[in-house]
């Protein structure tokens, strides 16, 4: 009964796919739809991704808390190396925004408590100029911090009261960026003898807790055999599925990556609009972003190898495959080749012909062009995705 | 009233009503449902995205050289101003007083605010302006002596807030004709902390919430003669609705022109809103206000120090009304379903269009995007004296104080998804659609009434269709 069953599916499928045109060989010899394995291979990447980054948050973790046991410049310079490794494992993840996945789902995302930004420094801390600024310093109206305080109050009365995450925990490490050029130099002493250290150093604490809990809870969504999102997503069909993940990098292709994250620094010249203003580490996460993007078009994540996006459009146009992959792998090289610190190309002495501007712009510039292409290349495959 | 607009769209419309339906389009009075069920309300600027940020997508016709503009103007829509002076000096100079310290404040994720719970509450969706009787030689009105023109209920620090507000309000029972009950929340004010003394005696107030920022731009780029060929100002076609132009000050041009903007369709331009908002809400100045806002009794104001004259440069200026412009309209949804075919009947049918004036060809426009693009707003963009239940008595230019601006219904059933709630009207009293209408009074009292007297299905498909929109 149950053989007999499964022939026969097998047999619709080979007729629906040979109809369509869109299946190709496994390597066992058997007939498999090219866009089912794309999309099971996109979930096995995803949960591999995000696993990685939980791990490098763990370890981040671990130096926090070490540092805050001894606070010391060399502890801090630990912890603060331990947040740039982990911040290279976040960023590829950020191709699995953008479609309502349990990253940024609207009940329950913790996207906005992971990773919102720009922030408003004086909302957490104390700036130049305002030494009282801030959670940390409002011990009369927040006496005490706890997670369910700096989690409530994020992106409290504005968008930019952002009170945990990456940035908030950057924040707390390196301090403002007053500098030209350099990063912001927070002094160790901030956790020992300035006024309510020991504010500062529970705040930093929960801020990296509350992160790895928000990150176990994308490794888990995303696990394998359970009934969560990923079981969800596999069920839907492929094409829903396939308009998902290709919204996801083209809304962060333009719209996050090319728009918010770098145009606006870019025009503005504006230190306080680049990505990680703090840390400097601006064009670590152009690099991250982008390779999320080709990872997911070429199914490569590392640990997980499989079909890619790209295999399913080269099914209906391979030269478009070709154009795009050739695209994607230009944006990822071309940001690659932006100078660090980004914030060398923003001061308000250095011309648009400099060789660092102009990286920065061709970056935008390829970003823009892949992202048209991510729309042909949808439509080609039967999708229509909206991106900004 | 006078529905000469109905001429203009016509081609348009009729040619949507024969495909669907092969029915030809004469006059207005033919206008039908069918005509009313169409997916792009933006044109081709319409993004089709229904989740919470719906409100917040680029129109979908810019080049990339403009989406990069949308993209600057966008963050500083988001950006918090900070106390000037401030190592971050792209973005000192809130205040001295204030009601909030960003555009996304008020207007979160693009959207819409909502009245604030109680005084302490951090909701900053509501704002009460305030003026003496009388107007300037500009024709706008007069802010109070001591408090200006607006209430800021927070200042920067060594600098008082003039006061804050309370809001209470009283239930009024009615029913609809079948018999089922309703309650609406009938407001007041009260005024505590004050400053710099009570208000004065005379002093007339109007409390404003945030409107959603979505498809401005489209209406500015309706022809000015469109809007005007519907005012009706002395109710010459007897329908009892008459449709007036306010005629506000352009400061730009320096001239007096159609108001299109604000509640009761103050500003004529949405730059010249958008500086008005950010010279009365946070405190920046900027080519068009060139001072702060402090009355000459409030002196630690006035002695602040400032973040540049002006706070905002031009060249920001253009870019943040830029983004304002280009703001994408949500696409209609549920256009297949009955009971969304059936309320969009009920609407024509209680007379809603009548000023709620669906759709537009718009002319041109210096960002190509908006020319000449079919939209459904659903907006006269002219004023209506809507009775005194919702007056605010408080003139502002020509419109007086029981006129209203008739507000544009497009994106409205996405507020709900965008900014978790379903607060309606000038000061968001009603509290779902459905008090929206009953709320309506005035020149809008037959059409009111008409929803009244309703069955309970046929206010279910009206209510389906506005949430479609």
């Amino acid at each position: 009964m149950r053989k007999s069953y499964l022939v026969g599916m097998l047999l619709v499928i080979v007729v629906a796919m040979t109809a369509f045109g869109c299946y190709r060989a496994g390597d066992g010899g058997e007939e498999v739809d090219v866009k089912r394995q794309a999309v099971e291979n996109y979930a096995d990447g995803v949960h591999a991704l995000y696993s990685k980054s939980l791990s490098s948050t763990v370890q981040m973790d671990g130096a926090i808390d070490a540092f805050l046991a001894d606070p010391t410049p060399a502890s801090l310079e630990a912890a603060k190396r331990a947040w740039l490794l982990a911040r290279d494992d976040y960023g590829p993840t950020e191709a699995f925004r953008f479609y309502g996945g349990p990253i940024d789902n609207e009940d329950d995302g913790p996207e906005g408590l992971i990773n919102a930004w720009p922030l408003d420094e004086a909302y957490i801390d104390y700036v130049d100029g305002d030494p009282d600024a801030g959670i940390v310093n409002m011990t009369e109206q927040y006496p005490e911090i706890t997670a369910d305080l700096i989690v409530s109050l994020n992106e409290e009365g504005g968008e930019e009261n952002v009170s945990t995450g990456w940035h908030a925990i950057e924040f707390l490490l390196w301090g403002q960026d007053l500098n030209a050029i350099g990063p912001g130099a927070r002094p160790a002493d901030d956790y020992t003898t300035a006024k309510n250290a020991d504010r500062r150093g529970k705040y930093l604490a929960t801020a990296s807790d509350v992160l790895v809990g928000h990150m176990q809870g994308l490794v888990d969504a995303w696990a394998l055999g359970r009934s969560n999102y990923r079981a969800a997503f596999l069920a839907l069909d492929d094409d829903e599925a396939l308009t998902h993940i290709i919204t996801g990098i083209g809304e962060l292709s333009r719209g996050e990556l090319a728009g918010e994250r770098m145009t606006v620094a870019y025009q503005e010249r504006s230190q306080e609009d680049e990505h990680s203003c703090f840390s400097d580490n601006t064009t670590a996460d152009i690099v991250g972003n982008a390779l999320g993007i080709q990872m997911v078009l070429m199914g490569e994540y590392g640990s997980v190898s499989g079909v890619g996006i790209l295999d399913v459009v080269a099914e209906e146009d391979s030269d478009l495959a070709e154009t795009l992959k050739a695209q994607v792998a230009a944006s990822v090289n071309l940001a690659n080749n932006i100078p660090a610190p980004f914030d060398n190309h923003l001061t308000d002495t250095v011309p648009d012909s400099a060789p660092g501007r102009s990286a920065v712009l061709r970056t935008i510039e390829s970003l823009e062009n892949q992202t048209d292409t991510i729309v042909s290349a949808a439509t080609a495959i039967g999708i229509t995705i909206s991106v900004s | 009233m006078f529905r000469g607009e109905w001429r203009v769209t016509c081609a348009v419309v009729s040619l949507a009503a024969l495909l669907i339906s092969g029915i030809g389009c004469s006059d207005s009075d033919d206008l039908n449902a069918e005509a009313l069920l169409v997916a792009k309300l933006g044109g081709e600027t319409t993004a089709f995205t229904e989740n919470r940020n719906a409100f917040s997508m680029s129109a979908r016709n810019l080049t990339n050289s403009e989406r990069r503009t949308f993209e600057v103007g966008d963050s500083f829509f988001e950006q918090n101003w900070v106390t000037a002076p401030a190592s971050t000096d792209a973005r000192d100079g809130l205040g001295p007083t204030f009601n909030a310290l960003s555009c996304s404040s008020c207007h979160v994720l693009d959207g819409r605010g909502k009245p604030p719970e109680n005084a302490d509450d951090p909701e900053r969706g509501l704002l009460i302006r305030l003026s003496v009787p009388g107007t300037n030689a500009k024709g706008a009105p007069i802010g109070d002596p001591n408090y200006g023109n607006q209430l800021q209920d927070r200042a920067i620090n060594n600098v008082e807030p003039e006061g804050k507000f309370a809001i209470t309000y009283t239930e009024i029972n009615g029913n609809y004709a079948d018999g089922e009950p309703y309650t609406l929340l009938m407001p007041t004010y009260q005024f505590m902390e004050l400053a710099f003394g009570e208000l004065s005696e005379n002093v007339m107030t109007s409390p404003r919430v945030a409107p959603a920022v979505i498809g401005m731009g489209l209406l500015e780029a309706i022809d000015e003669a469109d809007i005007l060929a519907q005012a009706d100002p002395n109710d010459e076609d007897g329908d009892g609705i008459s449709g007036r132009a306010n005629m506000v000050w352009d400061i730009e041009r320096g001239i007096a022109t159609l108001g299109r903007f604000g509640w009761k369709a103050n500003a004529p331009n949405i730059k010249q809103q958008a500086l008005d908002a950010f010279a009365g809400d946070i405190g920046i100045t900027s080519e068009q206000h060139l001072d702060e806002n402090c009355p000459p009794v409030q002196t630690a104001c006035s002695a602040a120090p400032n973040g540049g004259e002006p706070e905002i440069p031009p060249a920001r200026a253009e870019r943040l009304a830029f983004y304002t412009r280009t703001l994408a309209v949500p696409a209609m949804r549920n256009i297949e379903e009955r009971e969304v075919r059936k309320g969009a009947e009920m609407f024509l049918k209680a007379g809603c269009a009548a000023c709620h004036t669906p759709s537009y060809t718009t002319g041109t426009h210096d960002i190509a995007a908006l020319s000449e693009q079919t939209i459904f707003p659903y907006t006269d963009l002219l004023l209506h004296d809507m009775g005194e239940g919702l007056a605010d008595g408080r003139p502002d230019f020509l419109a007086s104080g029981s006129e209203w601006r008739t507000p544009p219904l497009w994106g409205i059933g996405l507020v709900e998804r965008v900014n978790n709630h379903t607060r309606f009207l000038h000061d968001g009293r009603a509290r779902n659609l459905a008090e929206a209408i009953l709320w309506h009074g005035g020149e809008a009292e037959k059409s009111r009434d008409a929803f009244r007297n309703m069955s309970k299905t046929e206010r279910a498909a009206l209510l389906a269709f506005l949430k479609s929109l």
